[in-house]
């Protein structure tokens, strides 16, 4: 534990000399946020024939968790696996794994650092849409801290899984930011879920983004603890988990 | 058989990766105290063999004992104990050369004084600067003194001199003997023969997976390096009395010039033998296989194009 909090305060500091590398997952979410709240306004809106977008609240109001989201998920599919395929490929992992210092340690400590950055990202969000577009308050502010931090592990271990199993980092790049790309257009923080045709909706349904996005805005528009997307939502962490550590161990006795 | 003083002990080492043999049936060990090298051209599976006795890979078969240890099952008490330089491994672009010694010195308790390392390896001057902004040579310096922050009973350093310019190797050959003087093991994995030959006490010369030679410097010269040749010009008609000398050969005269083959101790012989008939030839030299040519004899291509492994990539 004590190994793990030193390499992260150390991943940290490197991080700090290089901060253009988290430009990108920081900011991205920020800009793309504003423009879609700026686009949609916070009115309810409702169709001549009854339909309601937005699941029937205004859309800043309802970008709100959403773009928490983003943040976790562009730091997860982004950044974790690209820099964790780069310490292999360059033989860093290598290096650690030959001396005291396990690879497991050096795994948690980038979840922190991922989970920190995470906090960092949705707290510029939230700010920046309050100073925008004022939105309404979240509703439970513990469960949406709750349903964040189970998010941003959720991503962090989905993102070591890549990070371990992509060959080089432009592979961990490149599909990471593909993955990104399709969670972004289609897990309900782009476009108003309601105008996607059932195909691309059931696709977005399947991708664990759109699980967080609900979990986060169940408790910031007061709909509640969204039960069963948080149940995926760990599923989806144990798996992940669970597979990296399945790899490793292939991996070490090779 | 295991001598109490061996503490790498490898018998019969197998490792393929796929259809590839790398490491098909090395046998050697290692005693307290000396400087081992490990010999042989890229692909030979000099660095497989290595990383299974570090605990880095698991061997197919055979059984491996390191500091009476089995590097699969006790890794963490391996690791502790011993130290490893790697063969392309490399730190953070950003870490800085004191972070990186003192966070592998906080990962063992007891770690030595990592301030005199820098200084021993002379990175006392580069101590804030960051690893990408290192030359090759200091990179190699810094793993090499990472390596040793444990106190290490056993130092592996894989090709710690690539990339060095010629005075910071010998500046690390130096250093090399000074942890040996420590008391520590080192096992030299390398191609340099320059390297090889002034610090290895004993050579493991590896080709195809197999070991084909193993000794001393002066011992893989004296078994494997064929004749010795001594050439001076003189006139000594049909150099009968050459012939009656006891290591010669062979005697090959043309006109003035001889060239003289034998085996042990012939040219001393062979200069007594001038000297008693009054002759002295200003030219008179001699040839013996270097570590090098014994080492092109041992490895030259043997024609089943088995040696090259996935791990070890030409440079």
């Amino acid at each position: 534990m004590r190994m793990v909090l030193r390499l992260a305060w150390l991943e940290g500091k490197l991080l700090l000399r290089e901060p253009i590398t988290l430009v990108f997952v920081l900011v991205l979410p920020v800009v793309m946020m504003i423009v879609m709240c700026g686009v949609f306004g916070n009115e309810v809106e409702v169709e001549d024939d009854g339909q309601v977008f937005f699941m029937g609240v205004g859309a800043t109001d309802y970008y709100m968790g959403a773009y928490v989201a983003v943040v976790v998920a562009a730091l997860g599919l982004i950044n974790l696996p690209t820099h964790l395929a780069t310490y292999r490929e360059r033989g860093v992992l290598r290096r650690f794994e030959a001396s005291s210092i396990s690879r497991w340690s050096l795994l948690w400590a980038h979840t922190l650092i991922m989970i920190v950055l995470s906090g960092i990202g949705a707290t510029l969000v939230v700010v920046t849409a309050k100073l925008i577009y004022d939105p309404t308050d979240p509703a439970s502010p513990g469960l949406l801290i709750l349903g964040f931090l189970l998010a941003a592990a959720t991503f962090a271990a989905f993102g070591t899984l890549l990070g371990v199993l992509m060959p080089t980092a432009r592979a961990a790049q490149g599909i990471g930011i593909m993955l990104w790309f399709v969670m972004f257009m289609l897990g309900g923080v782009g476009p108003p879920p309601e105008v996607l045709p059932d195909a691309m909706g059931a696709v977005g349904e399947a991708t664990p983004l759109l699980h967080a996005v609900r979990l986060l805005q169940g408790t910031w528009l007061g709909t509640g603890w969204d039960w069963g997307r948080a149940g995926i939502l760990v599923g989806i962490l144990v798996a992940s988990l669970g597979l990296t550590a399945l790899v490793m161990r292939l991996r070490s006795a090779r | 058989m295991l001598a109490v003083t061996a503490v790498i002990q490898v018998d019969d080492l197998h490792k393929s990766y796929g259809a590839t043999r790398a490491v098909d049936g090395v046998s050697f060990q290692v005693e307290r105290g000396e400087i081992f090298g490990i010999l042989g051209p890229n692909g030979a599976g000099k660095t497989t063999s290595v990383e299974c006795l570090q605990g880095l890979r698991h061997p197919d078969s055979g059984t491996l004992r390191i500091l009476g240890l089995d590097p699969a099952h006790d890794v963490r008490e391996v690791k502790r104990r011993i130290g490893s330089q790697l063969q392309e491994s490399a730190l953070p672009d950003r870490i800085k050369v004191w972070e990186a010694l003192e966070l592998f010195a906080s990962a063992v308790p007891g770690a030595s004084d990592w301030e005199g390392l820098l200084d021993d390896w002379g990175l006392t001057a580069k101590r804030n600067a960051t690893y990408a902004s290192l030359s090759g040579g200091q990179k190699q310096r810094l793993l090499v003194a990472l390596s040793l922050v444990n106190s290490p009973e056993i130092v592996f350093l894989d090709e710690m001199t690539t990339g060095m310019d010629p005075l910071a190797r010998r500046v690390a050959w130096g250093l090399i003997e000074r942890i040996r003087d420590r008391g520590a093991t080192v096992i030299l994995v390398t191609h340099f023969m320059d390297e090889a030959e002034r610090l290895c006490d004993r050579i493991a010369v590896v080709s195809s997976g197999k070991v084909v030679a193993l000794g001393s410097p002066e011992e893989l010269r004296r078994e494997h390096g064929g004749a010795t040749l001594v050439r001076f010009s003189a006139k000594i008609g049909d150099g009968g009395f050459l012939k009656k000398i006891k290591d010669v050969t062979a005697v090959r005269i043309d006109g003035e010039s001889v060239e003289i083959e034998g085996t042990g101790a012939v040219a001393v012989s062979v200069a007594a033998a001038l000297a008693a008939k009054g002759l002295a030839p200003v030219d008179f030299e001699v040839a013996r296989a270097s570590l090098e040519d014994v080492y092109l004899l041992l490895t030259g291509d043997t024609g089943d194009g088995s040696d090259e492994s996935p791990v070890e990539e030409a440079p």
